[in-house]
């Protein structure tokens, strides 16, 4: 006779740093389930026949498998399951909207809370990191060479794949530091880099070399890599290039492309004291925009200093794309929203009298109107407008724009055959990921325009799946 | 690791380096540029890419010492190795159908325009050079700018070398006797290449200037390197780093040159300080 299952109707909560005191500090805002508090969410779990929580993952995790895992007791078994259907999950666990994938789907959300599958995975990937000396892994290599273009979500998840199928696997990175957006981009108080590290060094385990500063279609082409014994590409270079508004004032100093702040601080590690980068930090700062990235962009400012930090979106707080943890982590830090608001211009300091004011130059505040929520656009979300003469400013020192990247056209530029859409993004068979280019493939933010972590790695997965595909006759 | 396999003063606070990076020295062309790491923790600047032995593998870079990470670099000696060393970045200077340039250099400036002007007298242009300097004590690349050029000026603010006066004093009066150019290469600080801009607009011969803001990752980002031309944003890592003269924001681009300015002024003298506790 099985155990009944755990009824309580919320989640087991998660154990967080004090919001006064994250507020100031680096370190990771969630520290984690202890084992007694990960048994006791596994037992939520219905262990249901038709798994509509696997159908709601990118990647396809058996999630009610490694549950029950959990439930038992058994951690490693459970690490096992989760590594057969992904190679991150100590990451996946941490960034993952599971509110809008598995989770959407469970069973217990009916009536409660669903299962807190994503702590679960968090969970189990960080008690086999903690426990084990990484396993040396035997993979019988099988010559076939392939080139992995980008570190990030989608190549790491593409590589995996193809060197646990025997595959002589080099990733391509154009930074320094490995890892792409979860490296220069998801701060350290979310994901921090030594579980990154950890993660990438699993996969150097398993065989897959990497190779830094290596700009493809720069440094060397697409074409060249091709011809130079690698049997097939896969491009993963995410979506970089930064949007701004196109409003006046954008030019002035202190205005930031959340790419330029979050690198600044985390890849090149401004956050940390005596760093050898330059960032502004404390006064004022405003962030435009309402997704994950206008968070981590805000709550980094927090930290560094800042007096007050403002998010500017011109939806409302139901429209806003963050995933539902950042935000209620941003509001108890303290952090201002100021919705149905959308600037229409940066203002400087101007000194006529004194053209060598240092301050000539530097931003001083945010011009804005008033919004309110018209008909639905497309896409279902209700199309703001501007309210006339609902103009106001809001005294700022840097202003850091989160509204969105479109993908890097170098690769495109220097690849012959590559097919893109009109935004740029590169055009790929949604079953396989294959480009207009034979032998080339290609997913993550470089194919759909920015996205999540997951639907990358998701896409890594399903490529590396289809190269071997197309490989393996000729091993 | 990338090995350093020369090293040359040019002068007391410009110095030239060949870097050992068989790929990149395969592939750079006049006017694009790198991005080096000193070591690990460093900034990452960029350096225009100064020439290239593509069969030895050698990137040669010519660097002021003007801040903190400069100062880093010159502390390297021949077989001392620095941590990245990435490119080559931005697209080529443009050199097709020019018959007669004029390739104007401005102190430091010289090193990215000297690979210019070689590569318009390799693709058979007439070059005109124009190169200025503060004083005679920070002449660079006199010798190599002669021996490519089908004529030479070399002007001093203080007269104290060749004319006296900056680099638009020669141009104007070159311009002013009716010599033609197809097109005037710019390179220099800022404010040098605004008047030789304005100078070339006055007699209506295009000018390509060569941006060189602050950047970070020089792939196109982080728009650090953003900038107005014709009044439009630019990045001048994957836009540039060259640009119609006339369209670009020189005052805009001032400013946001000196961004952190502080902040490097107290790391260059952090950094200066530790050597000189190391040296005693």
């Amino acid at each position: 006779m099985p155990e009944l299952p755990n009824l309580q109707n919320t989640k087991t909560p998660m154990p967080v740093q004090d919001p006064s005191v994250r507020a100031h500090n680096f370190n990771e805002v969630a520290t984690g389930y202890t084992e007694e508090m990960a048994i006791n969410e596994a037992k939520r779990c219905l262990n249901c026949k038709h798994m509509p929580c696997v159908g709601g993952c990118p990647v396809k995790v058996y999630i009610p498998e490694f549950i029950a895992k959990v439930r038992a007791g058994d951690f490693d078994g459970a690490y096992e399951v989760i590594q057969k259907s992904s190679r991150l999950p100590a990451i996946c666990g941490r960034v993952c909207p599971q509110e809008t994938q598995c989770e959407s789907k469970c069973v217990r959300g009916i009536k409660g809370e669903p299962v807190a599958i994503g702590r679960l995975e968090r969970f189990v990937a960080d008690y086999h990191n903690k426990k084990t000396n990484q396993v040396v892994n035997d993979i019988q290599k099988n010559g076939i060479k392939v080139a992995i273009v980008g570190s990030g979500p989608s190549g790491l998840a593409c590589a995996g794949e193809l060197a646990q199928k025997g595959y002589e696997v080099t990733v391509f990175e154009a930074l320094h530091k490995l890892g792409g957006v979860l490296a220069y981009g998801i701060p350290e108080f979310r994901l921090p880099k030594k579980i990154l590290d950890l993660e990438i060094s699993n996969l150097k385990n398993m065989g897959v070399k990497f190779e830094t500063n290596v700009v493809i279609g720069r440094t060397i082409t697409v074409d060249e890599l091709l011809g130079g014994g690698y049997g097939a590409v896969f491009i993963g270079t995410g979506a970089g290039l930064p949007r701004f508004m196109g409003i006046d004032g954008e030019g002035l100093n202190g205005v930031y492309s959340a790419n330029e702040f979050l690198t600044r601080s985390n890849l090149m590690q401004a956050y940390e004291n005596n760093s050898e980068t330059p960032i502004m930090k404390g006064g004022n700062v405003a962030v435009v925009g309402g997704g994950n990235v206008a968070m981590d962009a805000a709550r980094t400012a927090l930290r560094l200093g800042a007096n007050k930090v403002y998010i500017i979106y011109r939806r409302s707080m139901d429209e806003m794309p963050a995933r539902k943890e950042e935000i209620e982590h941003a509001i108890e830090e303290g952090i201002e929203f100021k919705i149905l608001t959308n600037p229409i211009e940066v203002l400087g300091h101007k000194n006529e009298n004194d053209k060598k004011d240092p301050k000539n130059g530097f931003v001083r505040a945010i011009r804005c109107i008033k919004m309110e929520l018209g008909e639905p656009d497309e896409n279902g979300r209700r199309r703001p407008v501007e309210i006339p003469n609902s103009e106001f400013d809001i005294d700022v020192d840097v202003v850091i724009m989160a509204i969105g990247t479109s993908p890097n056209p170098l690769i495109k530029n220097t690849t012959g055959g590559l097919d893109v859409n009109k935004y740029g993004c590169i055009v790929v068979d949604e079953q396989t990921f294959k480009t207009s280019k034979d032998y080339v493939y290609a997913g993550g933010d470089a194919v759909t325009g920015a996205a999540t972590v997951i639907s990358a790695m998701g896409a890594g997965k399903t490529a590396g799946n289809a190269i071997d595909e197309l490989l393996k006759n000729n091993k | 690791m990338f090995q350093i396999v020369n090293k040359k003063m040019l002068n007391n606070t410009v110095c030239e380096m060949d870097v050992l990076a068989p790929m990149v020295a395969k592939k750079a062309r006049a006017g694009q540029f790198i991005i080096l790491r000193v070591d690990e923790g460093g900034e990452r600047i960029p350096l225009t890419v100064a020439g290239c032995d593509e069969n030895e593998g050698l990137v040669k870079i010519i660097f002021q010492i003007v801040g903190s990470t400069t100062e880093k670099l010159n502390q390297k000696n021949v077989g001392d190795s620095i941590s990245d060393f990435v490119g080559p970045l931005g697209n080529p200077t443009e050199i097709e159908n020019v018959k007669n340039a004029c390739v104007v250099g401005g102190g430091v400036g010289c090193a990215i325009a000297m690979p210019v002007a070689r590569a318009l007298k390799n693709s058979g242009a007439n070059v005109t050079s124009v190169i200025g300097f503060r004083s005679k004590d920070i002449v660079i690349l006199e010798d190599e700018f002669k021996e490519i050029s089908n004529n030479f000026y070399l002007t001093t603010d203080d007269g104290t070398y060749g004319e006296q006066g900056n680099v638009c004093v020669p141009l104007e009066r070159l311009l002013a006797s009716g010599t033609k150019f197809d097109k005037i290469y710019a390179i220099g600080p800022l404010i040098m290449m605004k008047f030789v801009v304005a100078t070339a607009k006055k007699y209506n011969i295009p000018c390509i200037v060569s941006m060189n803001p602050i950047m970070i990752d020089g792939t196109g980002m982080c728009g650090c390197c953003r900038l107005s031309v014709n009044g439009k944003m630019k990045f001048a890592c994957v836009d540039g780093p060259d640009f119609d003269g006339y369209g670009v924001d020189f005052d805009e681009a001032m400013w946001r040159n000196n961004m952190y300015k502080e902040f490097e002024a107290k790391k260059r003298e952090e950094t200066c300080n530790l050597f000189k506790k190391e040296v005693r």
